[in-house]
């Protein structure tokens, strides 16, 4: 296989196959999680100001009381690198093109410097958290091969469309088919890992917050 | 699989329910819950690490309920869970989680941890994983009706002191009383002042009153353990009682645990909702302050600060009244920065303080050190507090630091304040 004929099959079949897994993949993950219910909480319930679910899930995406100075690295690592992924996924042109053609949906994208920079600073900040994972105690603990398999995962797509715009280390049209290669191994990869949070931190902060909010308590 | 694991197997899987599938599958590993956990930052142990404690749990619900959970079991890549490891787990889900909630306060991705640990206990308690002074602290209160084993004749007697000792008759049995007020044997014994101040303040705001001779507890061991079963035979008592007296209201006493256990985890028990209203005694004090009826004369002029007991606060949304009250008799109050739902625990809750192994003890002294922190950051020498288990176990640790702090219980303050 020559790398025009890599770059055709990463564009076809092989984006079909991972966009197909990583759909039926989502989908089964919601409803095997989603399906097993909860009982009704029978307590009378006591109302407070700035307690509910839906309060809980936009509050947990600040640093709670404290926290930002006992943990700086998580929150400022953790901020930087998921806003640079949603920028260089959602505001880069060659990506808005791609949901274009996928979906017809079109919006106007940054200018490539700025994605450049963006993509940066976030393969920095992932490496800052990778280093943080190493050094924190509690963090290193909890690790297992999975933790850092989806690190590597994450981070292969960022580094290889960097790599492939620079014009660095390979051809364009082999760093482009790798780069689309491991962004469709992040696909599959999502339903099955802890990459799923993506999806379920909406139903876990909303449980937390309207379980709490039913005891008058904003969490 | 042995018979024992079996019954902790079926036990965990009737637990699990939808939003501890979703904390599972939402957990990254940031390891931020361990910062939220006195027992993590006051000894800097990752194995504390809240989210750890509930590595067993985890795996019977990877192992039941997904797919590629049951696909890794039946080709050997996942273990089950084993004896040996749930003895070993029993110091983390029991001695080094007092159910305080802080990390169910800080996870990003929303856990609500501290819930999880306590349906985990419910596999521990069934296969009887559970510390010698909890299991026997819930057959005593199973058997003779409290955890410290005190029957109605003692407890008789000190609400006739009580009684004596304030001009106020304490009423017992009375059918149609507005409250039924609960105790619990802590206070009783090791604190009846508080009974007396209760009594000044109902006769002060005439509200009628009794206690039930066959539900006087109201600390529930069970859910401590982590039986609703035995849970739900200790409520059930103050249930009966109530319903049988046709009160308006159930008053829990200050105690935090006996407010969860009656208020939030009560009528989930008993599997219906009550037909009485369960008020914390800082609440129906808060209420009299704002009619007016709690006059208070004088105040305390010593700088101090409040430590809110967890189960009543930040898990039992008593959130207002107790700073709002001290104020009524603290001329020098100090609010500290980790307040409120934020304040952090004694280190004696969940039933960890009925644990008296030598490790176990050592633990609570080591951890102590938060409290011993927030008390010299504020450069006081008193602290008030509203539930007898907290006092007890701050008690123990400012004598293990030797440590001349006064400790002082919020509704006796107010009590002795109060306008004659």
């Amino acid at each position: 296989m020559n790398e025009l004929q890599f770059l055709t099959w990463v564009r076809g079949p092989g984006l079909d196959i991972a966009v197909g897994i990583f759909l039926l993949g989502t989908v089964w993950r919601l409803f095997e999680i989603y399906t097993l219910g909860r009982r009704k909480d029978l307590a009378a319930p006591r109302r407070a100001a700035g307690a509910s679910g839906l309060h809980t899930v936009f509050r947990r995406s600040l640093p709670p009381h404290g926290m930002l100075k006992r943990a700086p690295v998580s929150y400022i690592g953790g901020y930087i690198f998921h806003i640079g992924l949603a920028v260089i996924v959602f505001l880069g042109a060659p990506h808005i093109m791609l949901i274009a053609n996928l979906t017809g949906l079109s919006w106007p994208g940054l200018p490539a410097q700025f994605i450049g920079l963006a993509t940066v600073m976030t393969m920095a900040a992932m490496l800052a958290m990778l280093v943080d994972r190493i050094n924190k105690p509690a963090k290193r603990f909890l690790s297992t091969f999975e933790d850092w398999f989806v690190w590597a995962v994450t981070f292969l797509p960022v580094l290889t469309g960097w790599l492939a715009v620079q014009h660095l280390l390979l051809p364009y049209t082999t760093m482009l088919a790798l780069h689309i290669l491991s962004v469709e191994i992040l696909l599959i990869a999502l339903p099955f890992t802890k990459l799923f949070h993506v999806f379920t931190l909406f139903g876990s902060r909303w449980h937390n917050g309207s379980a709490n909010a039913r005891k008058g308590v904003p969490v | 699989m042995s018979a024992s694991l079996e019954k902790v197997t079926q036990t965990l899987k009737e637990v699990i329910d939808a939003p501890i599938a979703s904390y599972f599958e939402s957990c990254v590993h940031c390891g931020l819950c361990a910062e939220a956990c006195l027992f993590y930052t006051e000894t800097g142990d990752p194995k504390y690490t809240p989210i750890h404690k509930l590595e067993p749990l985890r795996r019977v619900y990877e192992q039941e309920f997904t797919l590629l959970g049951r696909l890794k079991k039946l080709v050997g890549l996942s273990r089950p869970i084993s004896d040996d490891e749930l003895d070993q787990w029993q110091e983390l889900v029991y001695d080094s989680c007092t159910l305080c909630g802080r990390c169910s306060l800080v996870c990003p991705v929303g856990n609500d941890i501290v819930y999880m640990v306590r349906k985990f206990r419910e596999g521990m308690a069934v296969s009887g994983h559970v510390p010698e002074g909890i299991r026997s602290a819930a057959k005593r209160t199973v058997e003779t009706g409290g955890p410290m084993g005190l029957k109605w004749p003692a407890v008789a007697n000190v609400l006739r002191k009580a009684g004596e000792a304030t001009g106020v008759t304490i009423p017992v049995d009375q059918e149609g009383a507005d409250y039924l007020v609960l105790l619990s044997s802590m206070e009783i014994v090791n604190y009846p002042e508080y009974i007396e101040a209760l009594a000044k303040i109902f006769n002060k705001a005439k509200i009628s009153f009794t206690v039930a001779s066959d539900a006087f507890e109201a600390t529930n061991a069970g859910i401590q353990i982590g039986s609703s079963d035995l849970a739900k035979v200790i409520v059930s008592r103050i249930v009966d009682a109530a319903e049988r007296l046709k009160v308006k209201y159930v008053l829990s006493p200050e105690c935090g645990h006996a407010y969860m256990a009656i208020r939030w985890e009560g009528p989930n028990l008993i599997g219906r909702p009550f037909t009485f209203e369960v008020v914390h005694v800082l609440e129906l004090l808060d209420e009299l302050r704002q009619k007016g009826v709690l006059k208070m004369k004088g105040k305390l002029k010593d700088p101090l600060i409040l430590h809110d007991p967890c189960q009543i606060v930040r898990r039992g949304g008593v959130l207002q009244a107790p700073d709002a009250l001290i104020r009524q008799v603290a001329e020098n109050y100090i609010p500290i920065a980790d307040q409120q739902k934020w304040n952090w625990c004694c280190g004696g809750g969940g039933g960890a303080s009925a644990i008296h192994t030598e490790e176990a003890e050592a633990l609570r002294a080591r951890v102590f050190q938060i409290k011993k922190r927030q008390i010299e950051e504020a450069g006081v020498g008193t602290m008030v507090t509203f539930c007898a288990n907290c006092r007890i176990t701050m008690e123990e640790g400012l004598d293990h630091y030797e440590m001349n702090t006064k400790l002082l219980g919020l509704t006796e303050l107010l009590a002795e304040h109060l306008e004659d």
